[in-house]
């Protein structure tokens, strides 16, 4: 079997962004980049089923020459090769998505997982507009059963598992969770509570630098990157207000219904 | 030197997530109960930590210093007493096998040192020998094929928990320094015996025993690098151990800093946060940039000795600088948590009680100072 994964190179999650001043951008001088969490949980269950199944894995990221460094941690944690497309441009989720698309058509993978979204632009599309390209089977935010204690529970109850050629997949749904079987080759995405992604060792990340990875660019595959969502602004959320503090709970109800109008 | 390599960057990351998530949690336990942190030795040895500078041929990562001194900067973050356990276990007793040991004595022992499934402990200060450690006076006397060990040994990492020790002695007692030889001994040999000591001030869950060897057996193939070429070996190990614990006192700095900074912003007095005060502000520069020099320094020393050059000048000085530059770290740290800072609520005061070590172990503050000024007035 063979698995293809996405990893996003993204600012850190745990710094606080810059905003331009005009909001244009935000100022990526002095980040921290790491790999999306999501695409992360993304290789470590691809890994996981290989590990069952059999098969490859290989790493995509498109994104500038520092990118590589994130294929790199996805190959230090156990995945075969990678491929980088390497482009400076922004890039909406229909282009990656369409990047994705002509990969595909050449590695010809059972499975593609990715993050359901990337912690930076939380756009939540890329995986759903593959699949629409594809024409394939789409399982999206592929989680697991909750209050499973212990990794022998969680590995008997995978969120994800491949059993008579389709690939089931236990989602993240309002109110509950659903289990689906799609056939294969088949689109899957996966949200936080699917896996723990493992610790990279030490020996894997001298290993990892012998493992081949590719550069292509959109030029060879054909993909026009022009985006069709434009970022127009870049702003801050609002500065919270200073609470107040009241002396009894008459003193809030009046409050609330007079001065804030929240409650009838 | 300025900017980490991909690799680096991936190692430091790996091991600072662990850190984070396994071991932070239970730093304060453990310095408490001074109990012997097993479950993070496991961890941290399947992260490949463990044998991180030994060759991968045995089993090891093959990091050079550069890289090593990363890794026990971001264990020193959170838990120096567990960073002082992988850089005596790797640093002084595999260190000095990797370097001086013959092929089959790392194929014997590196492997299992590599996956922590044996600790390696180091033994060459005696309750009479510390700083002057080419006084030391236990014995080696050859007997047939093998060499009967009388003495003891104080202070040693790693001495109840270890189960591979390499071990200084004299070899031939008139040639005084020049004639002191290593071997490598077992737990469970007749005659040898540990015992362990407690009530610490600091390093508290670093294991720290007495070796006594009563006439020990040890054959002959144990005898580790050359006959009486033991000291000078030792010395080029404690070069290399010198910025070990540069960086572990590079890692209780930054702790220092980083809790340092959310307390002052959190804490509020005359209706503002703390860090608004000037008085705030300059020590926590302070220790931000003696926490960078000692940081380059360290790193100075290590691309030197990765690079096959002298460096033992450097190491001294970067050991010297960055453990006070540690503890300066940890009495101010304590000083911007205020009486808070004075109690165990806070990691501050453990930051301190650690650091301290540093000026001692592997050499004093004084010791350093002299090999130090020895070079300033030869040159
Ligand atoms: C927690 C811990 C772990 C340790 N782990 C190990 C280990 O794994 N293996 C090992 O072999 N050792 C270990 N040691 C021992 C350590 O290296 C020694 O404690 C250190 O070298 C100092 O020796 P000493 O304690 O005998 O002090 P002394 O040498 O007696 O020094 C006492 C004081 O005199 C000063 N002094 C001595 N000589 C001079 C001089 N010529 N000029 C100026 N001042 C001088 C010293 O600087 C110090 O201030 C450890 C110690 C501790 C506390």
């Amino acid at each position: 079997m063979k698995i293809l994964v996405t990893m996003k190179r993204v600012t850190d999650y745990e710094r606080k962004v810059k905003i331009a001043p005009d909001g244009s951008h935000l100022i990526t001088e002095g980040m921290n980049f790491v790999a999306n969490p999501f695409d992360e949980i993304a290789v470590e269950e691809a890994l996981r089923l290989t590990k069952a199944h059999g098969g490859e894995v290989v790493v995509f990221s498109a994104g500038p020459k520092d990118a590589a460094q994130q294929i790199r941690q996805g190959l230090a944690m156990g995945a075969d090769r990678g491929i980088h497309l390497l482009t400076d441009k922004e890039l909406d989720s229909d282009a990656v998505a369409r990047l994705l698309a002509k990969v595909v058509d050449q590695e010809k993978p059972d499975l593609v997982i990715l993050g359901k979204q990337a912690t930076d632009d939380d756009a939540n599309q890329a995986g759903q507009l593959l699949a629409g390209y594809l024409g394939w089977a789409q399982g999206t935010f592929a989680s697991k059963h909750e209050g499973l204690e212990g990794p022998e529970e969680k590995a008997q109850k995978p969120g994800l598992a491949i059993e008579g050629g389709k690939v089931h997949v236990v989602r993240e749904v309002d109110g509950g969770l659903e289990t689906i079987a799609l056939d294969m080759p088949a689109v899957v995405t996966t949200d936080l509570r699917l896996n723990h992604p493992r610790f990279t060792t030490l020996p894997n990340i001298m290993k990892a630098k012998k493992k081949k990875l590719d550069e292509v660019t959109a030029e060879s595959l054909g993909v026009d990157l022009s985006p069709k969502v434009k970022m127009l602004r870049f702003s801050e959320p609002p500065a919270r207000t200073a609470g107040q503090i009241v002396d009894s709970v008459d003193t809030l109800i009046h409050k609330l219904k007079n001065e804030r109008k929240v409650i009838a | 030197m300025f900017e980490l390599t991909e690799d680096q960057r991936l190692v430091s990351e790996s091991v600072r997530r662990f850190v984070e998530e396994r071991v932070k949690p239970q730093a304060a336990h453990y310095d408490e109960t001074c109990e012997f942190p097993w479950e993070h030795v496991k961890g941290l040895a399947e992260l490949g930590v463990f044998g991180m500078h030994f060759s991968e041929a045995y089993g090891g990562a093959g990091f050079d210093k550069v890289t090593g001194s990363i890794v026990i900067e971001e264990v020193a973050r959170h838990d120096a007493s567990l960073a002082l356990t992988i850089a005596s276990h790797n640093g002084l007793c595999g260190g000095h096998i990797d370097m001086f040991g013959s092929e089959a004595q790392k194929q014997k022992y590196l492997p299992d040192l590599a996956t922590a499934k044996k600790l390696g402990a180091w033994g060459l200060t005696e309750p009479n020998s510390g700083s002057d450690a080419s006084g030391l006076q236990t014995t080696a006397v050859k007997k047939g094929d093998r060499w009967i060990l009388n003495g003891a040994k104080n202070f040693i990492t790693q001495g109840t928990v270890g189960e591979v020790f390499v071990v200084l002695a004299l070899t031939t007692r008139e040639k005084k320094q020049h004639g002191i030889t290593a071997f490598i001994l077992e737990k469970g040999m007749k005659g040898f015996s540990q015992r362990s000591i407690h009530g610490k001030l600091g390093m508290r869950s670093s294991d720290t025993a007495e070796l006594h060897f009563d006439n020990v057996e040890v054959p002959a193939e144990n005898q580790l690098g050359e006959l009486d070429q033991g000291f000078l070996n030792t010395l080029q190990i404690l070069d290399r151990g010198r910025i070990t614990i540069g960086a572990l006192a590079v890692g209780i700095a930054r702790g220092c800093l980083e809790e340092g900074r959310a307390y002052s912003l959190d804490r509020k007095q005359f209706g503002k946060p703390i860090a608004d005060f000037q008085a705030i502000q300059w020590m926590l520069a302070d220790i931000a940039t003696e926490t960078d020099a000692a940081r380059l320094l360290v790193r100075r020393a290590a691309s030197l000795c990765d690079q096959k050059k002298p460096f033992s000048v450097e190491a001294s000085k970067a050991k010297l600088f960055a453990s006070e530059a540690s503890v300066r770290a940890g009495m101010k740290a304590i000083q911007i948590h205020g009486g808070y800072g004075y109690t165990r609520e806070f990691p501050v005061e453990r930051y301190l009680r650690d650091a301290k070590l540093l000026e001692i172990g592997e050499g004093t503050s004084e010791v350093q100072r002299m090999i130090i000024a020895r070079h300033v007035l030869k040159s």
